[in-house]
């Protein structure tokens, strides 16, 4: 039977993290996501007996995931857009250590401390990096209540697939709102134990190490290697996206996220003005869909791209283009959400006259 | 007769490698190499505290045959390999979070052995923050301390315990307390939180201090198996290299300079202060 019900973005996304059978979650409150430790706080441990700690900063809480997720268990953190840039030393660490574990960015208006309200500004630190060195996050993008649940099963089923680092990059708005949303069933936590995990060296195995430390130049290249061969390997094999009405389609809008949804609806308005206008939501923003815009690009007479920053994405979408059509931009920024009106008019303004 | 006149005489060495072969029988063994310790070279300093500490952690694992129940967790600084000495489950913790590593693994694995081994500079500058919460939390965990009053892997810089007048590459003339702050005696500091359960302060520049040491880092280790809080030993250590002595003076220096302001003993103990 269907489990359906009405929950709030942060906290669909928290009940997903009890039912996909989650065994810690290390957190900081930071609005607006908060929620998700509350809800945790309240409801995880007497379900599961998963762990849930509220550190003394973001800083702890991503290093309490290092060490917890070097046990092979299956941890988890989640913040918003500053709490997040204060992880970022421990994700690189977690990257190169190459640590399953998922963490959540409940995007919110900036930089600095910006505002509350939903943002994308951190599309490039979670796409392209973020901390230092060469490492890559698998970065899902949810557009639903619903999608913020099931990213969670989804999200550590790809950390452990590869054994590195999830990221579900959402947003404020996609954190508080209420919508209907199917849960899936509880999953039994199973502790199996990993070759690789710290867990105890028995006597029948060799110590292990969980290190991102390698003083050897020639070392240091050769785990970059095998880091960069797993990257080429994910953007084989995990691209996701979807393509709303594009097969017909003049023009493209490329959004992702919450901005997507309203993206969608501009396509809809734009069709009842006899423009024809698809919409490409990238949903793995790595790996990106590259080749799948690049094809598009083929048939449409341009691009829009709208984001909720000063154009960030949009630069994946135009190394996706290669200049084969025009690829315009429109955002809005530091917490402001574009309405549907608007991004058509936009669009109206770029292309018309080309497309009709 | 000096040494090496014993060495070159053909006959003596003879002697000895007969008597060697008689005496060396397992149940004549009276110091070996803990099976912990593995059988590598340190990169550590000569006549540095760490490897001696290394040892003293090998030797309370082995005895406690807890092998496959310990996992520890490394700090960033001189003892940032200390993963590849110790033949047990290691992590290697961000600079200052090896508490915070150490209190993510203890929470799923309750039933293990954790603790985390850290320098002055990571413990107590950096890290103060993980430092104070994990102590705070109690978590039934062992922090080992290793207070030798500067940074050591980066070259000699001023730490947060260097001490008044101390001079450092970052304190060149001196440590001045009026604008450098004064060394921080954060052992005395986790002392006071509920959530510690026994604090001691110990040292391995001698004999006696080094069997005490030991003592206080099996002590820790019982205690984390009956829960009841964290365990703090801080060993106030040497650093001949930048300290710029040799191993014995910079022994000497530790007894007539760190130990008046770093007094050892118990700080804590779980049957009230002492």
């Amino acid at each position: 039977m269907k489990e359906l019900k009405l929950m709030k973005g942060n906290e669909a996304l928290a009940e997903a993290a009890i039912r996909a059978g989650c065994d810690a979650y290390f957190g900081y409150p930071i609005t607006p996501q908060s929620e998700v430790l509350e809800y945790l706080s309240r409801e995880a441990e007497q379900r599961t007996g998963m762990v849930v700690l509220q550190a003394e900063s973001e800083i702890a809480s991503i290093n309490m995931v290092y060490g917890a997720a070097g046990t092979g268990k299956k941890i988890m953190t989640s913040s918003s857009s500053p709490g997040i840039s204060l992880m970022q030393e421990g994700i690189s660490y977690i990257a190169c250590a190459e640590l399953p574990c998922l963490l959540v960015n409940v995007n919110r208006g900036g930089p600095g401390l910006g505002t509350i309200q939903p943002g994308q500004g951190d599309y490039f630190q979670t796409v392209k990096g973020g901390g230092h060195g060469d490492y890559r996050l698998i970065v899902l993008a949810p557009a639903t209540v619903q999608e913020m649940a099931d990213f969670v099963k989804e999200g550590f089923e790809l950390a452990f697939k590869y054994r590195n680092p999830v990221m579900i990059l959402t947003d404020g708005a996609l954190g508080q709102m209420m919508e209907k949303v199917e849960l899936f069933p509880q999953q039994e936590r199973k502790f199996e134990e990993l070759a690789w995990a710290t867990t105890g060296k028995s006597a029948n195995r060799q110590k292990n190490a969980i290190t991102s430390l390698h003083l050897k130049a020639e070392q240091m290249e050769e785990v970059n290697i095998a880091l960069q061969k797993k990257y080429k390997e994910i953007e084989k094999n995990e691209i996701r996206y979807e393509s709303i009405n594009c097969e017909d389609a003049d023009i493209i809008i490329t959004a992702y996220g919450l901005v997507a949804r309203i993206c969608t609806k501009s396509a809809q308005l734009a069709r009842e003005k006899g423009i024809k206008v698809g919409v490409l939501r990238p949903i793995s923003l790595f790996p990106f869909p590259y080749d799948v815009i690049n094809k598009y690009a083929n048939k449409v007479q341009g691009i829009l791209d709208v984001e909720m920053n000063a154009g960030q994405m949009v630069e994946d979408v135009r190394l996706a283009v290669n200049g084969k059509v025009p690829v315009e931009f429109y955002g809005r920024m530091g917490g402001v959400v574009p309405d549907p009106e608007e991004i058509l008019k936009v669009l109206e303004e770029k292309f018309v006259g080309a497309a009709v | 007769m000096n040494e090496k006149a014993l060495i070159d005489d053909e006959h003596f060495e003879h002697t000895l490698r007969s008597e060697h072969t008689e005496i060396i029988s397992p149940e004549n063994i009276v110091y070996e190499k803990p099976g912990t310790l593995l059988d590598v070279d340190m990169h550590y300093c000569p006549g540095c505290g760490h490897g001696v500490v290394h040892r003293l952690l090998a030797e309370v694992i082995d005895e406690m045959e807890i092998q496959s129940e310990v996992i520890g967790v490394a700090p960033v600084g001189c003892s940032v390999l200390a993963y590849n000495y110790l033949n047990i489950d290691m992590s290697e913790a961000a600079h200052g979070r090896a508490s915070a590593a150490a209190t993510g693994i203890k929470r799923v694995l309750p039933e293990k052995y954790v603790f985390s081994y850290q320098g002055d500079g990571d413990l107590a500058a950096i890290g103060t923050g993980e430092t104070i919460h994990t102590c705070n939390r109690g978590e039934n965990i062992l922090i080992i301390f290793i207070n030798n009053g500067i940074y050591g892997m980066t070259g000699g810089q001023m730490a947060p315990t260097t001490l008044e007048g101390m001079k450092s590459t970052t304190s060149p003339f001196g440590r001045n307390v009026s604008t450098m702050g004064a060394p921080l005696k954060i052992t005395e500091l986790v002392a006071q939180l509920p959530g510690t359960q026994y604090v001691t302060r110990q040292s391995v520049h001698k004999p006696g201090n080094v069997r005490k040491a030991k003592k206080a880092i099996q002590k820790g280790f019982e205690l984390q198996k009956q829960g009841g809080g964290t365990c703090f030993v801080e060993i106030v250590s040497n650093c001949p290299s930048n300290w710029k002595m040799t191993p014995i003076e910079s022994n000497h220096w530790l007894e007539d300079n760190m130990l008046p302001f770093y007094p050892l003993g118990d700080i804590k103990t779980p049957n009230g202060r002492k």
